[in-house]
């Protein structure tokens, strides 16, 4: 298929929807409000469902009604919106339900800034609802790769049969970049048989998270635990850059953030200074072993973000003591540029200091 | 041998947890006599509340749902847009329903979503142990008024039907009381029309039904019953709100199609 022009949100609602992500619930928040615009008119002519609920707390808990029916359902917020459906995925998460969340990330805290953030890492790889549990979590650095990335979170949701984020900063919902829609082949999933899709010819299917037996909620969190150490074997993806030739610098940053990391890895070539960039694609599971691999490898190692520091916390775990591990970020919906983060890795270089 | 009396297919043979006394059992039965009734038990799909009734899933014999506290018109929500040709009911009590889940109820009543409300109202949370609800009548004495709800510093109950019936969209709307066996035979009536409204995709089904507490209003059975007589139904008329009336709009929304299944 030719490649056509289109902003980041509408891709990532054309690219849903050839998933098969035909119920979509949402609640209007910038920056990613075209995402509820676009399958508003879209959606009626494919046969799928579009709502525009009265919060993003409902959304989430008609994500999970729809999940839990046998359907291909999600939504799309930004971070306010996001901590609001934290309690549905909780749930969703509890009840072990096929759902996709994309997190177009603004400043915060609070109701924060529109413009572009990385500051909701740890609500996406933490937990961020309550109970013990993890999301798939993605993090597309181009449009291209947004479109990509949804159909393989249809496909993991249902795999692993639990919440799949996908976290794309304001830059990445709001930029218009040409794409294609590729038609990705997945190994066949399972049928849903413990969907409730009404009890003909078979006993009742339950969509619950309640187990007031401690015994038997302790199953359940066994379950899900083995599920996150499944995907720790089987989904880390990440893009190594630079990593060929000796390097003095290991900048970790995905995102938009790894795309400037890389206009500030040419411009530090040209001063003779040579850096690699490890880009995590998935947040959760984080590429730990990556990460001290390559770590190894450097003098120090810079995690850049668009937060105060959140992902820098996963390199300095992974990482150990082995190396220093370095942050700079800058923050409230500021993208930093390749100059601003060349002169860090100098300033590292020289000086050694945090 | 003729049989009389049987349990409805639409009930499991378990011994529910509900305090002696306490109407949910014969709300259970008679939601349960309906769906089979009215045969529908294959495609039903209930949500269960966080309340008294949060294990209703394992009394009624049908595929079930367990909603977040006072998500259940979200999660039917989802199921009737997802799958219009499902039945769906929520089964909440009325902290549930008319305090944490006030905007789910509102919003899916404005919006027409065609399923069935079971509204079980006690006047007290039952669960958590017989705090204040929204519902408590003014002057009763729950663990967290432990003066009487005083209306001055809490406000008078909410009467949610009056409050959904003021909106335009929601098509059925009734109060029931299941205190006498007349009140039961009525109830019964009521909650069929809904079932029978919701399978004929019209419109929104609301029925409250008045439900006694002994356990947390400190009553045997029988006092509790008269006291919904004497202090519930004179400040919740039992009563139609709202009939449903074929409108040009209504007629619009039930040619929606069903969503394709993943």
């Amino acid at each position: 298929m030719a490649k056509v022009l289109m902003k980041g949100n509408e891709a990532i609602a054309e690219s849903a929807i050839r998933a098969g992500g035909l119920v979509y619930f949402c609640y209007p928040l910038t920056p990613q409000s075209e995402v509820a615009e676009y399958l508003s008119r879209r959606m009626p002519e494919v046969g799928g469902a579009f709502l525009q609920a009265e919060s993003e707390v409902a959304v989430a808990n008609m994500v999970y009604g729809a999940a839990g029916a046998g359907v291909r359902a999600w939504s799309t917020s930004s971070s306010p919106g996001i901590s609001l459906m934290e309690e549905g995925i909780s749930y969703i998460a509890g009840s072990e339900l096929p759902a996709v969340f994309v997190n177009i990330v603004r400043a915060g805290p609070g109701l924060g800034g529109i413009l572009p953030s990385q500051g909701d890492y740890l609500q996406s790889v933490k937990g961020g609802g309550h109970g013990d549990y993890r999301c798939l979590v993605l993090a597309p650095s181009s449009v291209q790769e947004a479109v990509d990335m949804m159909p393989l979170a249809f496909d993991r949701a249902d795999r692993y049969r639990g919440p799949v984020m996908v976290v794309g900063d304001g830059m990445i919902g709001q930029m218009m970049e040409p794409v294609e829609f590729k038609e990705p082949s997945f190994p066949p999933l399972p049928p849903k048989d413990w969907a409730t899709t009404g009890a003909k010819g078979r006993k009742p299917n339950v969509v619950n998270s309640l187990y007031l037996n401690p015994a038997v909620e302790e199953e359940l969190n066994i379950r899900l635990a083995a599920k996150y150490e499944k995907m720790k074997r089987e989904e880390v993806r990440f893009e190594e850059y630079n990593t060929d030739k000796p390097y003095r610098a290991l900048l970790v940053a995905y995102g938009t953030t790894a795309r400037i990391c890389k206009t500030a890895i040419a411009q530090l070539a040209a001063q003779g200074i040579v850096a690699a960039l490890l880009r995590p694609i998935t947040l959760f599971p984080f590429p730990d072993a990556k990460v001290l691999e390559l770590g190894r490898k450097a003098d120090f190692l810079l995690s850049v973000e668009m937060s105060m520091g959140q992902m820098v916390e996963d390199v300095h775990c992974a990482m150990g003591h082995e190396k220093p591990v370095y942050f700079f970020g800058r923050s409230g919906g500021i993208v930093p540029s390749p100059e601003e983060v060349v002169t860090a890795v100098k300033a590292r270089l020289e000086g050694g200091k945090s | 041998m003729k049989t009389l009396f049987k349990r409805p297919e639409s009930l499991t043979d378990v011994a529910t947890h509900y305090c002696p006394g306490c109407t949910h059992g014969i709300i259970h039965r008679l939601v349960a006599e309906v769906i089979d009734e009215l045969g529908l038990r294959e495609r039903t799909v209930g949500i269960a509340p966080v309340g008294c009734a949060v294990l209703a899933f394992n009394y009624f014999n049908m595929d079930f749902q367990q909603a977040a506290h006072g998500r259940a018109p979200a999660l039917a929500t989802g199921i009737k847009r997802a799958r219009p040709d499902l039945i769906s009911f929520t089964y909440q009590g009325d902290g549930d329903l008319a305090s944490i889940g006030m905007a789910e109820i509102v919003h899916a009543a404005n919006r027409g979503e065609k399923f069935t409300v079971v509204f079980v109202n006690n006047a007290v949370y039952g669960m958590t142990g017989g705090q204040m609800a929204p519902t408590t009548m003014p002057g009763q004495v729950t663990t967290t008024s432990p003066k009487g709800r005083d209306v001055n510093d809490v406000g008078y109950p909410v009467r949610m039907c009056e409050l959904l019936a003021s909106l335009r969209t929601p098509g059925f709307i009734e109060r029931v009381a299941v205190h006498t066996p007349q009140q039961v035979v009525k109830a019964r009536r009521v909650l069929k029309t809904a079932f029978e409204l919701q399978r004929d995709n019209k419109c929104f089904t609301f029925v409250e039904v008045l439900s006694t507490c002994p356990t947390n209003w400190g009553m045997t059975p029988f006092e509790a019953t008269k006291w919904v007589q004497e202090h519930m139904v004179p400040y919740y008329p039992v009563q139609n709100f709202k009939k449903f009336e074929e409108t040009p709009e209504v007629k619009a929304q039930v040619t929606a199609e069903p969503a394709k299944e993943a």
